[in-house]
């Protein structure tokens, strides 16, 4: 296998890490590659989850093959690099979907995995690897099926385990069943910040996400739109043809004037009534898929996202950090508020039950030390930030965050004993310790 | 009714992102290799993705005894036959240098193989009175090049075979595209030095299905290459042989 020496950078292209990659096209060379390094696919995740300064990775977007599918019991099997607005748009008209899909179609299978993923479905459905019922791990001797029945430590510690445990090859997912050729989608307006949280509090539909107005400040802070949505039957309206950001965009581009003029004219598209729309499943599900390569609007320098998921009783502390977030005037247009379930499959996931924000801050002087200071509050307020999205937090901040990360380490350790599959995010938040 | 497709090289990353795209269209495919596990693999995604029938077949290029069998099996399906041919292979030149044996491995390949191979199947294509053959050349067969030149001459070859097929078989109604792709990032470019402009397969697969549909002679992909091979092309010899590209 030939390896490429490569400058790459994750989604949010604030940092950027000089990685060796080989990229494997059939099975048999990845159990040729299973202790070269770290498995990584789309570099959806922001920060530096996906890579391996001075080091090797394992590039699985070729790995991207849909392998089987049981009608019956609704399970399909996949390679590891498929992604999941494919596998959608492949079974949809089955009648089946990905149980949990994230706010991308871009991303692989191994890297839902690796993240435990939610969706705009997480209060009811949990986390993507709640709905894996299988997967293979890839080693020298080829692979080695894992199921939370014969291997539950194991299993846990893959999902949202940053790919410590191994290479996941393939993995078997539950699809749920649903008439899904479009989606119908309910907007509303919410004027500010207890609305907001009580509209997503009292929502029942089966998808359910708001977005914020993280630049409106005073009586109308926190203000923003809920959409609900839910699949159904009918004619699918045409969904619009991709487009491609094709330089990186000036830095005024998403200065505070601009944002907070295109806030206004976005809130106020909705009308005061609201309105039901039917849309193509994928323009719900990946609003920005659409435009590809959207991360160049950030610039040269980048982007950081702040996600954090706040305990359901902490919605002072969550206004505190909406306020911080507006009165900095570095927010960009998008920012996300939803509330969360308690479904988690990992040591490491992500999701708890109560409040997640996430905001995207172009990457100025001021940006790395505001988020810094919303991370010092979300550990204060007894919540966590998302590794998928982190480039910022403090190795000593995580125990606090994630109370089950020595018995993660512990099974880790014996799984990949010669630390061979550590990325930088790892190292910086020395996530596996000394164990 | 959807076409049949014999895809010899189906393991290669171009031929699996063409595999895909037929079988979204609702073409059924046979995917013929050496691989036989992953051309399983490729099958049973190209099913999943809407063909009607989707296998591997066992192929070897260098093995014409072998051919008899998907010949078989192709003459008792019914409707459309087409067949495109992705097979090939390119040695580092300094091999070819040490062992000058390995030139019959590349030219069975990349010409002789698949040549002898649709020699065999143009009666039936000829006999249904439709069809498409794909034939992938490359850019490197439009000049002989210090860095590639056996291969180069494989695929010189197999541009004059097509062109004479071609010659043939529209006299019955069938079709031949010779396919000329430039860069292409897959297994074996990936890493290289030099390579630049470097497409996607499945942006090489959309533009070989838009050849077939408008029943194009010769393309290159991406269709920038035409110009860029319009110039090497015209570098008299004299100059060309003291360059290095």
């Amino acid at each position: 296998m030939r390896w490429k020496t490569a400058d790459i950078a994750g989604w949010g292209r604030a940092i950027r890490a000089r990685t060796e990659l080989a990229r494997p096209e059939r099975r048999r060379d990845l159990a040729a590659l299973a202790l070269d390094g770290p498995a990584i696919g789309m570099r959806r995740s922001y920060g530096d989850a996906p890579l391996n300064g001075g080091g090797r990775a394992v590039d699985m977007t070729r790995l991207d093959r849909m392998l089987s599918f049981d009608a019956e019991a609704g399970l399909l099997e996949v390679e590891a690099g498929a992604r999941i607005g494919e596998i959608a748009a492949a079974m949809a008209p089955r009648g089946w979907l990905p149980a949990v899909m994230p706010g991308t179609g871009f991303a692989t299978v191994g890297g839902c995995i690796g993240m435990d993923v939610h969706g705009k479905n997480h209060h009811g459905a949990g986390s993507f690897g709640q709905h894996v019922a299988a997967f293979d791990l890839a080693t020298p001797d080829g692979p080695r099926r894992i199921t939370p029945e014969d291997a539950p430590d194991l299993f846990r510690a893959t999902m949202g385990g940053l790919g410590q445990t191994g290479i996941v090859a393939t993995a078997t997912l539950r699809l749920k069943p649903a008439p899904s050729d479009v989606i119908m989608v309910t907007e509303r307006r919410v004027e500010d910040f207890d609305e907001h949280l009580a509209t997503l509090d009292a929502a029942e539909a089966t998808y359910v996400v708001g977005w914020i107005d993280a630049t409106a400040r005073g009586r109308a802070l926190g203000r923003g739109i809920v959409e609900e949505g839910e699949t159904g039957r009918g004619l699918v309206p045409a969904r619009g043809k991709a487009r491609r950001v094709p330089v990186d965009a000036p830095g005024f581009a998403l200065s505070a004037p601009v944002v907070r003029v295109f806030n206004e004219m976005y809130f106020r598209r909705v009308p005061a009534s609201g309105r039901t729309l039917v849309k193509p499943i994928g323009d719900f599900f990946f609003p920005l898929d659409r435009i590809h390569d959207w991360n160049r609007l950030y610039g040269k320098r980048g982007f950081h996202q702040f996600q954090c998921v706040l305990p359901p009783d902490r919605g002072d502390e969550l206004r505190a950090i909406v306020e911080a977030v507006a009165t900095s005037g570095l927010a960009s247009p998008l920012a996300v508020l939803k509330r969360m379930g308690p479904g988690r499959a990992g040591h490491l996931s992500f999701p708890a039950e109560g409040w997640t924000l996430a905001v995207d801050f172009p990457n100025r002087t001021a940006a790395a030390p505001l988020i810094r200071r919303l991370i010092g509050k979300t550990v204060e307020a007894g919540g966590r930030v998302y590794f998928a999205k982190d480039s910022l937090a403090e190795a000593g901040q995580i125990a606090a965050m994630y109370p089950e990360l020595d018995d993660w380490r512990r099974i880790v350790a014996a799984a990949d004993p010669d630390r061979r599959l550590v990325t930088d995010l790892v190292r910086r938040l020395d996530l596996r310790g000394a164990a | 009714m959807s076409a049949t497709w014999i895809i010899l090289g189906g393991s290669s990353a171009m031929a699996r992102a063409f595999a895909r795209a037929l079988a979204a269209r609702g073409d059924a495919v046979l995917l013929a290799g050496r691989d036989l596990d992953d051309l399983a693999a490729t099958a049973a995604d190209c099913r999943l993705r809407g063909a009607p029938m989707a296998e591997a077949v066992a192929f070897d290029a260098r093995d014409p005894a072998g051919f008899a069998p998907i010949l078989d099996r192709l003459a008792e399906t019914e409707g459309e036959i087409s067949a495109a041919v992705f097979t090939g292979s390119m040695p580092p030149q300094v091999e070819i240098d040490a062992d000058p044996g390995l030139i019959d491995g590349v030219v069975a390949d990349s010409f002789t193989g698949p040549a002898r191979f649709l020699q065999a199947l143009a009666p039936l294509i000829e006999a249904r009175g439709r069809g498409a053959i794909v034939g992938l050349g490359s850019v490197a067969g439009d000049r002989g090049r210090l860095g590639n030149y056996v291969y180069g001459a494989a695929k010189a070859g197999f541009h004059t075979y097509l062109s004479g097929l071609r010659n043939r078989l529209g006299r019955s109604g069938a079709h031949v595209v010779t396919v000329k792709p430039g860069f292409v990032d897959t297994a074996m470019t990936w890493g290289l030095p030099g390579m630049f402009l470097v497409a996607a397969p499945d942006a090489v697969a959309q533009d070989i299905l838009r050849a077939v549909r408008r029943r194009r002679n010769v393309i290159y992909t991406p269709g920038f290459w035409l110009l860029i091979m319009l110039i090497i092309r015209h570098v008299p010899e004299p100059i060309f042989k003291k360059m290095k590209i």
